[in-house]
């Protein structure tokens, strides 16, 4: 399980690293995304992996601090969600008012000379 | 305590959310509530601020212990809530922001918030998320203000758009969340082992960390001093900010010269914390300041807009900043703290000064607002048909006389506090870095490395010397193709009303030093901060 997500977030930020050195801005804005989906499962990942655990504390009262799972990397990485997803959003517009500016999706405004 | 003072340390952040909303119920064409509602808001903050810098100095001592002041949010004790909390360096840079509002409200109501949409609202955030983020106790809170910071600086990089707007700002965005990410990375990986966000309480279990934990701890803490640094414009992360503040409107332009200085805050508030410079191991910090002096340098003697050679210059007092903070000499904190201060009121004024002088050359295409750029946001909104941006120049409003006096006076005065000659209180705060340095010479601090800080701070000072005269004089004194601007009072007044303060430090620089001074001492002195907002805290022994 662990190894799994090790595995997922690397691949994750491997790409996502690729992606956004590159000159097109499509393919920074999917750099992008990737780079913030493996940063949302890191932090949740923060909190362990367990099963079978409740992040709140039932009506049966307290059972232990073993018997729950990390409530605090669940709510980070909700904000982190929403944060990511608007700036993403933000830079989606952005993307396109240069796209329409310039004629070019390069990211620096002007294709490269040859 | 009264209900005023108990809710004091939140005010600051709580005053420009309500008028940010306020002003959304007022259509964009109506400008008189919302400037109203602005001018109130920022007056407000600078009430608040000063009620702050009062209450954390030596005068006060009653009210909060050791000047410190701590609130939690919701009344939720400190490490579970969220916490601000305000001591003398939070309420230094609160006053300094408030300042700087003010100014950059009157400012751009002259002429600049018609070029687009809901400036005054998205400037409003803007100050919410800088208040928040120097207010605030909380790692991940620290890193949500930075977003509501963020997210308004795009949109008013963007402000008034134009190609090399949006191309600078989009490289600005990238960048920005670039570092964002870092930013998580490095606090998902420092909860993992410390298992709180509290900076107090991270502080507090730091020392006594096991040591296999302690490796994924240091790293996260460079992790998030890399983001930090991108934010403090540190080479070589700052190849954005050249572009973005040269491309942004002059009080845009103006307002951001603080924002970098939330990057060196926060570096210094988690150096001071964790008792290393932020990116840990050693002395990556000041290396990184001095290569960002270098390049700063370097820039300002090749730039040939005034705007850039200004761009330039608040990277290399980023730089300054961070060497300083990076040389870990105690006593080198309080004239840096001064340096701070000073660099970013000039910075400001500078930019806004810069705003008027490009009318002098209104035959550049480059750097005049067409109004063919900027209708494109007021069909998006549906505001209606966009004022007329040169209208208002035409338009009744007090002109100063001797328009063309006061901008080369305004120059002589920023080019002076900026590359830090005397008689203003820029010589006097570079001076007390020197001197500073020098005595950290005798106390054991690396002499290698003082003396290369010394010879880059004497070398800035004399390229910005060159740089500035380079441009003013081809500003001032060439004949050809000049055109006396129409200054009016509330835009040259902001200008004045920044270097009038700077003129009032010099004279003040004496009681300045003592409250930079203490809130040395208390960054130096990190158990203060910890025991403020952990009172029963146990020192926890491993």
């Amino acid at each position: 399980m662990e190894l799994v997500c090790a595995l997922a977030i690397g691949v994750l930020v491997g790409s996502g690293t690729w992606l956004l050195l590159r000159p097109r801005t499509f393919q920074v804005i999917i750099g992008l995304s990737l780079l913030s989906y493996a940063v949302n499962l890191l932090i949740f990942v923060t909190g362990r992996l367990v099963i079978d655990r409740p992040a709140i504390i039932g009506p049966a009262g307290f059972e232990g601090s073993s018997a729950y799972a990390d409530p605090v990397p669940q709510s980070l990485v909700l904000t982190a969600i929403v944060i990511g997803f608007a700036t993403t959003a933000l830079f989606l517009v952005v993307l396109l008012a240069l796209r329409g500016l310039t004629g070019t999706d390069h990211v620096d405004g002007q294709e490269p000379e040859p | 305590m009264s209900f005023w003072l108990r809710h004091l340390p939140v005010f600051p952040i709580v005053i420009p959310l309500v008028a940010a909303a306020a002003m959304l119920f007022f259509a964009e064409a109506r400008r008189v509530p919302r400037l109203s509602i602005a001018l109130a808001a920022s007056l407000g903050q600078i009430a608040a601020a000063s009620a702050l810098l009062y209450f954390t100095t030596d005068s006060a001592p009653y009210i909060w212990r050791e000047g410190i002041g701590t609130y939690s949010i919701g009344g939720w004790p400190a490490p579970f809530g969220i916490v601000l909390v305000v001591d003398r360096l939070s309420a230094l840079m609160i006053t300094l922001n408030a300042i700087l509002a003010l100014s950059v409200l009157v400012y751009s109501s002259a002429r600049w918030d018609k070029l687009g949409v809901h400036y005054h609202p998205l400037l409003q955030l803007l100050l919410m998320g800088l208040n928040g983020a120097f207010l605030t106790g909380d790692l991940f809170n620290l890193f949500v203000f930075f977003e509501i910071l963020l997210a308004a600086s795009y949109a008013l990089l963007l402000h008034g758009a134009g190609t090399r707007r949006v191309k600078s700002a989009l490289q600005f965005i990238v960048v920005n969340l670039t570092a964002t990410f870092t930013f998580l990375i490095g606090v998902a990986l420092i909860y993992s082992v410390v298992g709180t966000l509290n900076m107090a309480h991270i502080a507090a279990i730091w020392p006594s960390l096991q040591p296999g934990d302690r490796g994924i701890a240091e790293a996260g803490a460079a992790v998030l001093g890399v983001a930090f640094l991108v934010k403090a414009a540190s080479w070589p992360l700052n190849f954005w900010l050249p572009g973005a503040y040269t491309a942004a409107g002059a009080p845009v332009a103006a307002i951001f010269s603080i924002t970098t200085k939330v990057g060196v805050y926060a570096i210094l508030r988690l150096s001071s914390l964790l008792q290393e410079p932020l990116p840990l191991g050693g002395s990556w910090l000041f290396y990184g300041g001095i290569a960002t002096m270098v390049f700063g340098i370097a820039g300002m003697l090749a730039a040939r807009q005034l705007q850039r050679v200004v761009a330039f210059n608040i990277v290399l007092s980023s730089g300054t900043l961070l060497a300083a903070i990076g040389l870990a000499a105690p006593t080198l904190i309080a004239p840096a703290l001064l340096y701070l201060t000073v660099s970013v009121l000039v910075s400001a004024a500078f930019f806004m000064l810069t705003g008027m002088t490009e009318r002098m050359r209104t035959a550049d295409p480059e750097t005049a607002d067409s109004p063919s750029s900027h209708p494109v946001t007021y069909g998006a909104f549906q505001v209606g048909e966009p004022p007329d941006p040169q209208a208002p120049d035409a338009e009744v409003g007090i002109a100063i006389p001797a328009a063309m006096a006061f901008l080369g006076l305004a120059f002589v005065c920023c080019a002076l506090l900026v590359t830090g000659m005397p008689p203003l209180v820029g010589f006097i705060a570079k001076f007390g870095v020197l001197s500073a340095t020098f005595h950290g010479l005798s106390s054991g601090v690396d002499p290698a490395r003082s003396w290369v800080l010394i010879a880059l701070l004497l070398l800035s000072g004399f390229a910005g010397l060159i740089a500035l005269c380079r441009i003013g004089m081809r500003l001032f004194w060439s004949v050809t193709g000049r055109t006396t601007p129409r200054l009016r009072l509330i835009e040259a007044g902001p200008v004045a009303f920044l270097l009038v303060l700077c003129i009032a430090l010099t004279a003040a620089a004496g009681p300045m030093m003592t409250y930079v001074s203490s809130a040395a001492d208390t960054l130096n002195d990190p158990q203060t901060y910890i025991r403020a907002v952990l009172p029963d805290a146990q020192e926890s022994a491993p």
